[in-house]
């Protein structure tokens, strides 16, 4: 889109932190139980109740601190943020506010044409709350429920600057902060479910000037799609209202997937005063830098680090790299099949272009439960490798793998499908098939190449596609008359 | 003869372990009591009695069976209404909480159970412990034992007549600016609040989180100690109650005071008070000098500053602790809402009474944007001079002596205006500020036969000498033996 | 401030509420009085970091302990009105 206004947005990222248990209560942080289910007098603000901080939910944050080179602060602490609404029992979020976890990081995405620094501003912890059930739209709902098993559940916060310049590079940040969450194991990073919520800042201004304009707060973008849809729509409209001299006002709009659109929610002239003021129930917490490099001795290598080493060491491609990084299991299950069969272009072939399709998605834990295990992959490229098997059986032993959970040996011992590579037995079955094809062998003598092609298929499928099509070849050419 | 009913906790296991008397015993006679005494007084606002015989039948069993589970097996005990009960209706003296029935105990109250002590009901206080008289419960107002005309002090009022009245061994209290420790003045009984974080507040209704703490009502600082002992440790489910050892308090008692140091705070015996409470908590001193202690002048210069102080950061956090309170979850709910926020605001201005109106207000304010900084900020800051005053006095001094509260218990109705109320506390105050353990002990009485109190305030976690004193103070006084002249007019009720 | 706070006061309660607050913010003003500048706020009275707990389940309470003081619901829920937008 041609005009003359610079965009400016600025990402909120919630990600739910996999911890066993909430932020500050002994509840299980599930998702999917039966309402009401997984809550305590702590997690439903009960009279009486207190928090106590999860030792787990802080690491996992300073680990994630880390990964996008943050400083961590030493002193930082909790805080209480005020406002009313249902979904939250005690109409005050514990978060934090002025002292948060970690600030100062960043993150460098490639949006083309080249890669850029987009600054972090902060990365927090705090409360989610629970889940607001209507009877049909909001709007038109006479009454709604509340099920609190959410409530309490350990969120991450991780605020960047604003940086990004178009909807395409808030997708690619996105997606790199999702990769570095679920790389490392802080985060499940299932959009659908909502362990990843996304919420959008965004202006525009003319090209040159340095100060921003009116920015408009979007929130639910609650998918790469959404999150580059709603910020088109947002330009457009915003664009729009720029040329005609229309004043944006400052507010949260609310992203209609299926109208798309945004829809305002609620004017900043009526913004909340959330009167924040430190958590007193909770002691501040004392980052020392001991405690630091303990987390950091655990952080697992990073995507980027780790595509890089996969381009230099495994001779892939960026673009193989950068798949086969989006997961760390997938990572690790590459790695470890590369290791075992020696051959890792192969490897990653397969990896990507049949385990991939198999899975019931990328996401991590369907390759932790994989059926093939990474040595057998190995073991069926070994097959192909030797000569038992041809690429084309290789396919149907792959399925049945995966189907079984068998090893690649097992299936073509057990089904017959080792190649037929004896000159004899295949010889006999080239006589057949040249029998047959007398006016193929015509065309060929007469120069038409392609008739070759078809008689291998011929044998092929004779041989029910144990042939040897290496052998088969050089037998068909032995015995077709020269040309 | 309300024989056991006299007795202090520790007498009464002493009777126990003789066979001399049963715990059954003990909670008949004191639910008996309360029948015919609570009418007048009125510091119960639930009583428990099936499952007060039930328990007690268990403590006979231990007893007999030689296994009993400490020394408040079997004691008869109650507790204010801010501390959770699983299946007892617990209100915090508020309308909105008036059907509230918590699915937990209170840490505190679990560790009673696992004790052994009976629990014979829930007490009387100002809604959601604010105030100093009971006259901000939502309920009724309690009185005081020795005159029924006079409020028992507050907002723990219930808890200290109770023990006033013999209507129980021991009870619970909290304090969060002297709610404990003005109505053990004003009701002539021990009341100790211990440093902030030595009682766990898990299950304590909350007014102010940083001010909060548990604490008991006794007849003497032995009983305290037992009282202490019991509910006195680190919480998993409490991060501000803080692991420091807890010692034998008991244990401690006998040791005497000779060569203590005591400090006595020149702005607490400011103009207008009490003539007569001044006199008595000077005689008091005088007292244990006799005992081997040397006194010396202490200056607390932050005092007046402190009250200020507190009325910022208490209403502050009593907004966001009461922001819950909204028909969603528990409660009251008001009926007839147009919607959600109509909701909200119909319950809570039907659900709160005045005085806590005007705190979440006061609250809602200090916090609001561009107050902040002037108010709550500048208030906790001056909790720092506060805490400092403390910590140069407690350079120089073990132990600090005052008078509890300016004044004896007022008649009912007689404080009419929030500020003078507020007044009442200047003594109490500083002390939460500085999250340090105190207690007040009877100290004498004035002519016309008020109880007067006497504060002792120790340095952080050192309960352990603020009894030792107490009960040396005791040994040489009767103060504390004294009861109300309750019984003969209403034994023939009882009877009825 | 009593919308802030989600009270609903009678005309003639904000009056008196009002003079109340006055009342009691003029004797909280002597705060101002005191030079803070080198002083650092008090939020603990006792000074304790890094109190956490293991991430380790503690069991819930059962739905209906937890809903037994709902003042209304919709099945295993909390039921609320109409919620509007401020
Ligand atoms: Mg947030
Ligand atoms: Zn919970």
């Amino acid at each position: 889109m041609m005009n003359n206004y610079e965009t400016i947005i600025g990402l909120e990222v919630h990600a739910q932190l996999s911890t066993v248990t909430k932020m500050f209560c002994g509840c299980r942080a599930v998702f999917g139980a039966a309402p009401n289910t997984a809550t305590c007098p702590v997690c439903q603000g009960m009279p009486g109740s207190l928090p106590f901080i999860n030792r787990r939910a802080v690491e996992f944050g300073i680990m994630t601190a880390l990964a996008i080179g943050c400083e961590i602060n030493a002193h930082n602490r909790f805080a209480r943020k005020h406002y009313y609404y249902p979904d939250m029992p005690k109409n005050y979020q514990i978060s934090q506010y002025e002292e948060p976890l970690a600030e100062h990081g960043r993150l460098i995405v490639d949006a083309g044409p080249g890669p850029r620094e987009i600054g972090i501003q902060r990365v927090h912890l705090e409360e989610d709350v629970g889940k607001l059930l209507h009877e049909g739209a909001l709007e038109t709902a006479q009454s709604s429920s509340v099920d609190y098993n959410r409530a309490g559940v350990p969120l991450m916060e991780i605020v960047s600057t604003p940086d990004l310049r178009s909807p395409d590079e808030a997708a690619v940040y996105l997606r790199a902060l999702r990769a570095i969450v679920v790389y490392l194991g802080v985060c499940d990073g299932n959009m659908e479910e909502g362990s990843l919520r996304c919420d959008a800042n965004i202006s525009l201004r003319p090209r040159g000037q340095t100060e921003y304009g009116t920015k408009v707060e979007i929130k639910n973008l609650n998918s790469f799609r959404n999150v580059r849809d709603a910020l088109e729509h947002e330009i457009k409209r915003q664009t729009r209202a720029l040329e005609t001299n229309e004043r944006i006002v400052q507010e949260t709009r609310l992203w209609d997937p299926d109208r798309m659109v945004t829809v305002s929610m609620r004017s900043k002239e009526f913004a909340h005063d959330y009167r924040y003021f430190p958590e007193p129930d909770l002691p501040p917490l004392d980052v020392q830098p001991a405690w630091v490099e303990e987390v950091r001795a655990r952080l697992p290598e990073l995507p980027e680090a780790r595509r890089a080493r996969f381009q230099a060491d495994y001779a892939l491609s960026v673009y193989e790299a950068d798949l086969l990084t989006q997961g760390r299991s997938l990572a690790d299950y590459f790695e470890a099949a590369a290791r075992a069969a020696g051959k890792p272009k192969s490897v990653a072939n397969w990896v990507l272009n049949e385990l991939l399709r198999e899975l019931p998605a990328a996401a991590d834990p369907a390759i932790e439960d994989c059926p093939i295990p990474p040595a057998n992959l190995a073991g069926l490229l070994a097959l192909i490798d030797d000569g038992t098997i041809s690429g084309k059986i290789a396919k149907d032993v792959f399925e049945k793998m995966y189907r079984s959970g068998d090893t690649a040996q097992a299936i073509v011992s057990r089904e017959g499908l080792t190649q037929v590579a004896d000159e004899g037995a295949l010889g006999a079955a080239v006589d057949r098939v040249l029998g047959e094809h007398a006016k193929v062998v015509e065309d060929y003598r007469a120069g038409k190449k392609a008739a070759l092609g078809f008689l291998v298929g011929q044998v092929m499928k004779a041989t029910q596609g144990k042939a040897n099509p290496a052998l088969a070849n050089r037998l068909l050419i032995e015995k077709l008359p020269k040309v | 003869m309300a024989a056991l009913a006299s007795l202090t906790a520790h007498e009464l296991g002493a009777r126990y372990r003789s066979g001399e008397a049963t715990p059954t015993q003990a909670a008949t006679e004191y639910l008996a009591r309360i029948e015919a005494l609570d009418p007048e007084v009125r510091a119960f606002l639930t009583v428990t009695r099936e499952a007060a015989l039930r328990r007690a039948a268990e403590a006979d069993a231990r007893f007999k069976a030689g296994a009993p589970l400490g020394p408040l097996d079997g004691v008869p005990v109650a507790l204010k209404d801010v501390l959770c009960t699983r299946g007892i209706r617990t209100t915090s003296g508020s309308k909105i909480l008036e059907r509230f029935v918590p699915p937990y105990d209170a840490t505190v109250v679990a560790r009673l159970f696992a004790a052994g002590a009976v629990l014979l009901g829930k007490l009387n206080m100002d809604e959601f412990a604010m105030g100093s008289s009971t006259e901000h419960s939502a309920f009724f107002t309690t009185h005081n034992p020795w005159d029924l005309a006079r409020v028992p002090g507050g907002s723990s009022g219930g808890a200290a007549a109770a023990v006033a009245a013999g209507m129980a061994a021991l009870t619970l209290g909290t304090d969060t600016g002297g709610s404990i420790r003005q109505p053990a003045a004003f009701s002539g009984v021990l009341g100790m609040k211990p440093t902030y974080g030595r009682v766990s507040r898990y299950g304590v209704i909350a007014f102010a989180s940083s001010l909060d703490q548990v604490g008991p009502f006794a007849r003497d600082a032995e009983d305290a100690a037992l009282m202490l002992g019991v509910i006195a440790g680190a919480d998993p489910m409490d991060a501000t109650a803080i692991d420091v050892p807890v010692p034998d308090y008991r244990a401690a008692l006998g040791q005497g005071i000779e060569g203590l140091r005591l400090g006595v705070p020149a702005e607490y015996f400011m103009d207008g008070m009490d003539p007569e409470v001044e006199q008595a908590v000077r005689t008091a001193i005088a007292t244990l000098e006799k005992l081997g202690a040397r006194t010396e002048p202490v200056s607390l210069p932050h005092t007046e500053y402190g009250l200020a102080a507190y009325y910022v950061i208490a209403p502050a956090e009593a907004s966001s602790n009461l922001a819950r309170y909204d028909g969603v979850k528990y409660g009251l709910r008001a009926p007839g809402a147009r919607d959600l926020i109509d909701m909200y605001s119909k319950t809570r201005a039907a659900g709160f009474g005045a005085e806590v109106k005007r705190r979440v207000m006061l609250g809602t304010y200090v916090l609001s944007a561009g107050y902040y900084d002037a108010y709550y900020g500048q208030a906790q800051k001056v909790r720092t001079l506060v805490r400092r005053d403390f910590e140069q006095a407690f350079a120089r001094v073990d132990l600090i002596v005052a008078p509890t509260t300016p004044g004896v218990a007022f008649k009912m109705g007689e404080r009419e205006d929030p500020l003078q109320m507020y007044l009442n506390d200047i003594f109490t105050i500083p002390v939460n500020l500085a999250g340090l353990p105190g207690v007040s002990i009877p100290g004498g009485f004035t002519q016309a036969g008020l109880p007067i109190g006497l504060q002792l305030i120790a340095p952080a976690f050192d309960e352990a000498t603020l009894l030792r004193v107490a009960h040396a103070y005791q040994t040489v006084t009767d103060w504390h033996t004294r009861r109300p002249a309750l019984d003969v007019p209403t034994a023939d009720r009882a009877l009825r | 401030m009593a919308r802030l706070a989600r009270l609903d006061l009678s005309a003639a309660d904000k009056e008196r509420m009002r003079s109340e607050l006055d009342k009691i913010l003029g004797y909280i003003d002597k705060l101002r009085a005191l030079d803070t500048r080198d002083v650092l706020p008090t939020s603990h009275a006792v000074p304790v970091t890094n109190v956490m707990r293991d991430d380790v389940e503690r069991p819930s309470l059962p739905a209906e302990d937890m809903l037994a003081n709902a003042p209304d619901r919709y099945r295993e829920m909390f039921r609320v009105p109409r919620i509007i937008e401020e």
